[in-house]
């Protein structure tokens, strides 16, 4: 068939599966953080991309230790780790000093986050340079994994997909199966009634905000194996981000899952059969001419007023 | 020039001083070059000083790749004050940042030549950055030394052009790479704008035409895109010789971590690219490129006494870390042929200047002997790096001097 | 006399303030600046028609697009495919593969101009299409959203949405659009060279007073019947329903408006710059038009006027002594104004305003100055 062998067939389509997945795993990582805030509080947070930027300078940095006291082995676990509890505390930080005064202004906290994410971006040029930086990654994450001869399954990918999931999990599991998870959810239904019931909805505010904050680190750290790592690094990924929640309809989990596998697999398909930039360019459009027939996006709960 | 051959025996002594010598110029006094004489256009002349501008994005995306050029310019123009200055006056810089923001380069390359009146501009990196500030500069008469390779097609005699233009950094790289790798399939690859475009436009002519090669496939990346599991295995299914790569920005980064990590390591893939240099290593890191070739004019490695000299001087103002790529050294002619040209006319008159500029011989730059052409753009030699763990390349191949040829017949 | 002194300028204290917006820009601006500040002075210009298009739909409307960009964009685009065409003779592209289309075509292997630019080739065309093509999408993105009841922040992310895959087409489609570069070298229009000085003087004002026009027009939407609607709107979007109105259609018209008024200035901005861009279009410039109006005064279109030409004032004054710094002030001036004063500049002057009957005591001093810089202006000519 066109001049290539049926094992060298067989093994793109499964490479190409893979790619598929893990650019669903990749966008899935990215919308997460940004969809809870905004399903909880009604937020967007336009700062989403720096809190990835955060986690990536981490793992950067710690990479740069690990290297100096040679354990590049096994920094990797520890950096996410630290990415997201650094990201938490500072998502907490910036919940207390600002996004608080500001719930009966949703989109005033728009415009608020968008200033932040400029003050966060000149902070990181001032401190790291304006130059692009590369953490020095464990040789068990370089390279590929291969199960025959023709198919090779990049390592990074699985991490990003392991990583992925295991969020995705956590998150599901925290908020549909804990108390805090009940919490979160009641506030987000009726805050006054759950206010009336005893549940500390600031609190719960801010734990939710900072825990949004906390998967963009991890996110962030997840992808200094793919990308690169700058000032202006979050600006790349905060646009796929926006796509996917606002596709998958925001405010629920399973709407944004299914908008970044939708997402994912028609740019990975698009992209293999055209050329890479009109594959992107084509997933957009669809993605307008559907939101516009559906502007409330494809899983939408409550977006009427 | 024939005074210029006189450098030859000068190879032992330190760089400044065979810059020096090269130019000929250790006692120009101001006084026997009166302001009203050498500036009659109303430049920012006094009788001690000569203000120039520098403009570059020093915030935003670009910031990445043209700090380099900020510094080497810096560096240039720290240098001639030392010597002196040029016709006797010290150069007093007057910064202004483009922010990464094409409007604003036009703004601010208006400002510097209607309000400050410099008598020379350094800057612009990107080819966006260049077309918006050109009609500024031909409106206004001012003097441009862009540093970048780009994609040609241009000539403005307000422009001097000290990177490649695409027909020097292609042709003879293509060629080796044929010969040496026995290529005859290419895929080529770059970002969606026009100088990647433009590049592979020509790559593809004289693949098909002259090495009687095929092209696989032509890719265009979006321009920030960081995904690109979709064209490795359209690379793969393709198996060329050679991929082509002309990717920017955060795109080239994952460009080469995913490549790699999709197991086409440079073991088992030819690759020639010719959007990498020493700065954005830093940012790919050198394990992802590691054995990957490079085409370009300058590397950091070369072995010649002017270089070696530069790169010293580079790091003791700008630290032991700091990288020269190939545009920073481009960055660091600008001053010195604008110096040059400067005291061939005797004047800082733009018009004297770009008239008395072409046909100069330039030998002490840091990449060899360069000279301007009549077209404005440098005559340069193609090298050819394989990159290394630490970052730095091993230049494998190095070609002659190759004309520069901005409107390339036959590869339109 | 007096419905329109009510209507038009907003009673009193809207006259006096008006005025001096107007002798600012009429005036005083051109008297106190040279031509190059001047001239920038217009590029700000052209930005604040966006802050006034805000003010009527965000301040007014309360309807947050960040997605102005994309009707400034198309604006500016059109009138800079008419120039382009006009500065793509035949003879000063002659160097092409193909002479008589545009440079950047010519790169692209395109061999005929294409349909799409058709219209462009005549200015009656172009002006009319300047305020249709904006106006157009703003109605079917307002359609789609407004009659599905789709609002807030949710409204907000779609048309930042929209104004990315605008700008990604623009850059992708680099044959038809210019691409990244965008569409530059523009000189003349009908002849008449845009890069001469004289030229720049008349364009500025031209920029200017269409500017107090959109004004006048945007009081006059705001002070009848539907602004009062707009506003009720805003706060009560229910109880406007259920009292027998259609909302939807009330939100459309005011996008609709909106999108005009920032295409005018789009189409200035090509005119006075001299290029087009696909950097106004995304996402950054969308939300830096937003804080122009919010600086200013999300409620007043002259504070948005103002806080338009302060902040650009401010970013070209920064950017040319601490480059560094103008990313931490522009950020930190963003969320002071969105948290300490959300009614920006005009809500601080109001509130002294009225404290103090400045209205009545700057009417007197305006009088006084516009009388000596009339003289100064007459000895001048």
């Amino acid at each position: 068939m066109f001049g290539y062998t049926m094992t060298e067939i067989g093994s793109i389509v499964v490479m190409q599966g893979f790619a598929g997945l893990s650019l669903f795993s990749v966008l899935l990582l990215m919308a997460l953080g940004l969809a809870i805030i905004f399903g909880q509080m009604g937020v967007i947070n336009m700062a989403h991309g720096e809190f990835m930027t955060v986690g990536a300078y981490t793992t950067v940095f710690m990479s740069k230790v690990a290297v100096q006291y040679g354990w590049v082995g096994s920094y990797f676990m520890f950096a996410i780790i630290t990415a997201f509890i650094l990201a938490f505390f500072l998502g907490y930080l910036v919940e207390y000093l600002m996004i608080r005064h500001l719930y009966k202004r949703p989109l005033d906290t728009l415009l608020a986050t968008w200033g932040l994410s400029l003050v966060m971006q000149q902070i990181f040029r001032s401190t790291f340079g304006a130059k692009e930086v590369s953490a020095d990654l464990p040789e068990w994450l370089l390279g590929s994994f291969k199960p025959t001869p023709d198919i090779d399954i990049p390592i990074n990918g699985v991490l990003v997909m392991g990583l992925s999931l295991i969020v995705t999990v956590s998150v599901y599991l925290y908020l549909y199966r804990s108390r805090g998870g009940l919490r979160i959810r009641a506030t987000m239904q009726n805050r006054i009634m759950a206010g009336a019931v005893g549940i500390n909805t600031k609190k719960v505010d801010r734990f939710t905000f900072a825990l949004g904050c906390g998967i963009a680190g991890v996110a962030g750290a997840a992808f200094t194996t793919i990308a690169s790592t700058g000032p202006t690094t979050g600006s790349l990924y905060i646009v796929d981000s926006f796509m996917v929640v606002v596709f998958g309809g925001a405010a629920s989990l399973f709407g944004t899952i299914a908008s970044a596998f939708g997402i994912a697999q028609a740019q990975s398909i698009l992209q293999f059969f055209m050329t890479s930039s009109m594959g992107k360019v084509s997933t957009l459009m669809v993605i307008v001419v559907i939101l516009m027939m559906r502007p409330e996006g494809l899983f939408a709960s409550k977006v009427r007023k | 020039m024939s005074k210029l051959n006189r450098s030859q025996p000068l190879k032992k002594l330190s760089f400044l001083a065979t810059a020096v010598a090269v130019l000929g110029i250790t006692s120009a006094y101001a006084a026997d070059y009166p302001t009203a004489k050498v500036n009659t256009t109303g430049l920012a002349v006094t009788d001690s000083t000569v203000t120039v501008g520098i403009l570059h994005s020093a915030t935003g995306t670009m910031a990445i790749s043209e700090t380099g050029s900020i510094q080497a310019e810096k560096l240039a123009i720290a240098q001639i004050n030392a010597l002196g200055g040029v016709l006797g006056r010290k150069i007093e810089v007057i910064q202004e940042d483009g922010a990464s923001d094409w409007p604003t380069f036009a703004e601010k390359s208006k400002k510097l030549l209607e309000n400050d009146k410099v008598a020379a501009v350094m800057g612009c990196w990107t080819s966006a950055s260049r077309k918006a500030v050109l009609p500024v500069f031909e409106k206004d008469n001012g003097l441009l030394f862009y540093p970048t390779f780009y994609e040609g097609l241009e000539q403005s005699k307000n422009v001097f052009y000290t990177g490649q233009e695409a027909t020097q950094q292609i042709l003879a790289g293509l060629d080796w790479i044929a010969k040496e790798k026995k290529a005859k399939t290419f895929y080529l690859i770059g970002s969606d704008y026009i100088w990647p475009r433009t590049s592979m436009k020509i790559a593809r002519k004289h693949i098909e035409q002259h090495l009687k090669g095929t092209v696989v496939g032509e890719e265009y990346v979006a321009l920030g895109d960081t995904q690109f599991g979709s064209v490795i295995n359209k690379i793969k299914l393709k198996k060329p010789d050679v991929i082509y790569a002309a990717v920017v920005g955060g795109s080239n980064v994952a460009w080469f971590k995913q490549l790699n990590a999709a197991g086409l390591d440079a073991k088992k893939q030819t690759m020639l690219t010719i959007s990498v240099t020493e700065d954005e290593v830093l940012g790919i890191g050198g394990e992802n490129l590691e054995g990957f070739y490079s085409a370009m004019k300058y590397f950091q490695s070369l072995k010649n006494p002017n270089n070696e000299a530069f790169v010293a001087e580079f790091k003791k103002a700008y630290g032991e870390a700091s990288v020269i790529g190939d545009v920073t050294q481009a960055a660091y002619l600008g001053p010195w042929l604008w110096k040059a040209g400067v005291e061939k006319a005797g004047s800082f008159d733009v018009d004297k200047v770009a008239a008395a500029l072409p046909g100069y011989e330039f030998t002490a730059a840091p990449e060899g002997y360069v000279k301007v052409d009549q077209n404005h753009h440098l005559w340069s030699k193609l090298r050819i790096g394989q990159w290394r763990k630490d970052g730095q390349a091993d230049v494998v191949y190095e070609s002659e001097l190759i004309a520069p040829d901005p409107f390339p017949k036959g590869y339109q | 006399m007096h419905v329109i002194s009510e209507k038009l300028l907003g009673g009193k204290q809207g006259a006096v303030n008006l005025l001096i917006l107007a002798l600012l820009l009429f005036v005083i601006f051109p008297l106190w600046l040279d031509l190059f500040r001047l001239n920038l002075l217009g590029k700000y210009v052209t930005y604040a028609y966006v802050a006034v298009g805000l003010v009527l739909l965000w301040g007014n409307g309360g309807i947050l697009s960040l997605g102005q960009g994309i009707f400034f964009g198309l604006g500016g685009y059109c009138m800079a495919m008419f120039l382009k065409l006009e500065a793509s003779d035949p003879v000063s592209t002659k160097i092409q593969t193909t002479p008589g289309i545009p440079d950047f075509m010519d790169w692209n292997q395109i061999t005929e101009i294409p349909f799409f630019w058709e219209p462009f080739k005549s200015l009656p065309l172009t002006l009319l299409l300047i305020l249709l093509v904006p106006t157009f999408l703003a109605l079917i993105i307002g359609f789609a959203m407004f009659k599905r009841r789709v609002g807030g922040v949710y409204f907000s992310i779609i048309t930042q949405a929209i104004a990315l895959i605008l700008s990604i087409l623009i850059v992708g489609q680099q044959g038809y659009t210019g691409g990244v570069n965008g569409i530059t070298d523009l000189r003349t229009l009908l002849g008449w060279d845009i890069r001469t000085d004289g030229a720049k003087y008349l364009l500025y004002y031209i920029n200017a007073g269409l500017l107090i026009l959109c004004i006048l027009l945007s009081r006059y939407i705001l002070t009848s019947k539907f602004g009062m609607l707009l506003l009720a709107m805003r706060d009560k979007e229910e109880r406007v329903r259920f009292s027998g109105y259609d909302v939807s259609n009330f939100k459309i018209f005011i996008f609709c408006i909106a999108a005009m008024i920032s295409a005018v200035g789009g189409a200035m901005f090509t005119l006075q710059v001299g290029f087009m861009s696909p950097s106004f279009v995304g996402i950054v410039p969308s939300i830096e038009m937003v804080i122009f109006a919010a600086v200013g005064g999300r409620m007043s279109l002259i504070g948005a006027v103002y806080g338009t030409l302060l902040v650009n004032f401010g970013k070209t004054m920064f950017s040319e002594t601490y480059p560094e710094l103008w990313l931490f002030l522009m950020g930190g001036l963003f969320i002071a104004v969105v948290m300490f004063f959300p009614d920006g500049l005009a809500g601080v002057y109001d509130k002294y305003a009225t404290r103090f009957n400045l209205a009545g005591r700057i009417a007197k001093v305006i009088q006084k100055i516009s009388k000596k810089a009339l003289k100064t202006v007459g000895e001048e000519a």
